[in-house]
C-alpha cells in the first residue's frame, strides 16, 4: 500500500499539494506515483517567476523507464525549485513527501479545497487505478 | 485480452512484492524494488532473472544441422558439439525474422528464442521443415534463469550442486534435466540454466539464500544497452537487415555453397551504398533518450531506437540508426527541444574503464 499523508491535498494526475503559512504551496508527486515511476533519474524544475495555469505542464519527471509530466496543481507563479533534485533525483523515491518536493507555488486566489482531492479520495482513486 | 501466461517463478516472486508488467503475452516482473539497485549488482557481484518467458526449441533428427544451415546467417557445421551461437533468422528479403541463441548439444540442437516473436517464429519453423528429416520440439515444460555478474559462476556453482568449472564462455553443458550455458545478456560473465519448472523454484531459493540480487526485465533492458546488446523489436525487426543493424559480424559468408534463407539479397545490400547503420549515442547533458527520438547529424537524420538512462555512466546512453557517415556531435530532439549528443562506441562499459 502506498502512503498517503492526512496533512496534504492530491490531484488526480498525482501531485501532493501542502499549503504554507505564508499563503504558498509545496507541491511534489505522491509515493504512488513515485512508485509506479520506479528509479528516478532527473527532472527538469520549473523556472523561477514562471507562471502555469491549473493543470498546466510545470516540470517533467524522467524515470529510467519512462518520462512522466508533472503539472500545476492550482493556477499561480513560481517562487522556490528543490534545487537539491539537480544532483540527487533519486530523492523523489527516498522521500517522496519531504526532501523530494518539486516545487514552490503562490497561487493565483486562495487554496480552495474543493478545486483538488483529500487523503481519502486520493487513496479510493488509487486503489481502483 | 488474452490473459497473460506466468512463469513457474510468479508466485514465489509476487510473493516478494515484485512489480509485474504485460511483456510479449507475459506477466514479468519489471523490478523487484529499485530497478537501478538491481543493475548494479549485476556489474557488483551477482543477480538472478527469470527469463522461462524465452522460447526454448529442440531440433533433431538426421537433417537437424542442414535444416539449421538452411534458417540462420551463422553455420551450425563450424559449431562444436558443447557450443553456443548468436545467430539470426532472416526472411528472403534480409529482414530479420529473429535473433536467437543455438547450443550443439551433438546431434540435437537447443535454440532460444524471443518470447514476442514465438507465433511467428513457429509457423516459420514449420514452413522451413519439407525435404529435411527433422523434429522440431517447444520445450513448454522448461524455465529458464540467468545468473550474471562478476560471482555469478563463483555462487551458481554452489548454488546449483554441480562442478561448473570446466565450462568455458560461450559453452553448454548437460547437467542432470539440465542444460548449463556460460551466456547471458548483461555484458557481464555469467550462467544461463535451462531446466525443468519444478528445479527452477529450487534453484531460485537457493541463489537467494546465497543472497543473489533478484532482478527484473527492467534491469535486464539497461545492462544490456550499456554492453551494447540489441533488443529485437526495439533495434531490429523485420524491416531491419544484419548490416545496418550492427550484426554483420555474425554472418557466415563462407562456405559459398551453404545457401541459407536472405544470403542472394544480403550480397546484394552489402554491394550498395548509403547504408545506415546502428550506433552508439550518449547524451551530453542531463535528460532521457527514448526509442523513437529523432536525432539530426551533419549527414542526416536517424532515430533512436533503444534510450535510457545508463547507471554504471550516469547519463542517458541509446543506440540509434543513424547514415554510416554520422560520427561526433549530433543533437537529439527531446520534446521537441534539440538535446546535444555523441555518436560513441556502443560499447559502453568499455568507456567507463
Amino acid at each position: 500500500m502506498s502512503d498517503v499523508p492526512d496533512n496534504l491535498y492530491y490531484t488526480e494526475t498525482h501531485e501532493w499539494v501542502r499549503e504554507e503559512p505564508d499563503g504558498s504551496v509545496t507541491v511534489g508527486i505522491s509515493d504512488y506515483a513515485q512508485d509506479a515511476l520506479g528509479d528516478v533519474v532527473h527532472v527538469e524544475l520549473p523556472e523561477l517567476e514562471a507562471e502555469f495555469v491549473a493543470g498546466e505542464e510545470a516540470c517533467v519527471v524522467e524515470s529510467v523507464k519512462a518520462a512522466s509530466e508533472v503539472y500545476a496543481p492550482i493556477t499561480g507563479a513560481i517562487t522556490e525549485v528543490n534545487e537539491a533534485l539537480e544532483s540527487k533525483p533519486e530523492l523523489v523515491n527516498e522521500d517522496p513527501y519531504g526532501a523530494g518536493w518539486f516545487y514552490r507555488l503562490m497561487p493565483e486566489h486562495a487554496l480552495q479545497a474543493s478545486d483538488l482531492l483529500d487523503a481519502a479520495a486520493y487513496e479510493d482513486m488509487t486503489e481502483d487505478e | 485480452m488474452a490473459s497473460l501466461k506466468r512463469t513457474p517463478l510468479f508466485a514465489l516472486q509476487s510473493a516478494m512484492g515484485a512489480k509485474f508488467v504485460p511483456f510479449a503475452g507475459w506477466e514479468m516482473p519489471i523490478n523487484f524494488g529499485s530497478q537501478i539497485a538491481e543493475h548494479q549488482a549485476v556489474r557488483k557481484n551477482a543477480g538472478v532473472f527469470d527469463v522461462s518467458h524465452m522460447t526454448q526449441v529442440d531440433v533433431s533428427g538426421h537433417d537437424a544441422g542442414a535444416y539449421l544451415r538452411r534458417l540462420l546467417v551463422g553455420d551450425v557445421a563450424a559449431l562444436d558439439r558443447g557450443r553456443a551461437l548468436y545467430s539470426l533468422a532472416l526472411n528472403d528479403k534480409a529482414g530479420i525474422l529473429d535473433d536467437l541463441m543455438v547450443y550443439s548439444l551433438g546431434e540435437t540442437f537447443r535454440v532460444v528464442f524471443n518470447a514476442s516473436t514465438r507465433e511467428k517464429m513457429a509457423q516459420w519453423l514449420a514452413a522451413q521443415q519439407s525435404g529435411f528429416s527433422v523434429k522440431v520440439e517447444f520445450r513448454d515444460d522448461l524455465a529458464m534463469l540467468a545468473v550474471q555478474g562478476p560471482d555469478a559462476m563463483r555462487i551458481a556453482q554452489t548454488a546449483f550442486g554441480h562442478d561448473l568449472s570446466s565450462l568455458d564462455k560461450f559453452a553448454v553443458m548437460r547437467a542432470g534435466d539440465a542444460l548449463v550455458a556460460r551466456t547471458g545478456y548483461t555484458g557481464e560473465d555469467g550462467l544461463e540454466f535451462m531446466l525443468l519448472a519444478e528445479d527452477s523454484l529450487a534453484l531460485w531459493q537457493r541463489l537467494r539464500n546465497l543472497d543473489v540480487h533478484a532482478c527484473g526485465l527492467g534491469a535486464r533492458d539497461t545492462l544490456r544497452l550499456e554492453a551494447g546488446l540489441n533488443l529485437y523489436g526495439q533495434d531490429m525487426d523485420e524491416s531491419n537487415h544484419p548490416l545496418e543493424s550492427r550484426l554483420g559480424w555474425t554472418i557466415a559468408w563462407q562456405p559459398a555453397n551453404r545457401d541459407f534463407i536472405g544470403k542472394a539479397r544480403l550480397q546484394a545490400i552489402a554491394a550498395a551504398d548509403g547504408m545506415r547503420e546502428l550506433k552508439g549515442i550518449r547524451l551530453d547533458g542531463k535528460g532521457v533518450m527514448r526509442p523513437g527520438a529523432e536525432v539530426q547529424t551533419a549527414t542526416g537524420a536517424g532515430v533512436v531506437t533503444s534510450g535510457s538512462f545508463s547507471p554504471t555512466l550516469g547519463c542517458s546512453i541509446g543506440l540509434a540508426r543513424v547514415p554510416a557517415a554520422a560520427k561526433g556531435s549530433v543533437h537529439v530532439i527531446i520534446r521537441g527541444s534539440p538535446k546535444q549528443a555523441s555518436i560513441v562506441s556502443p560499447r559502453f562499459l568499455a568507456q567507463n574503464k
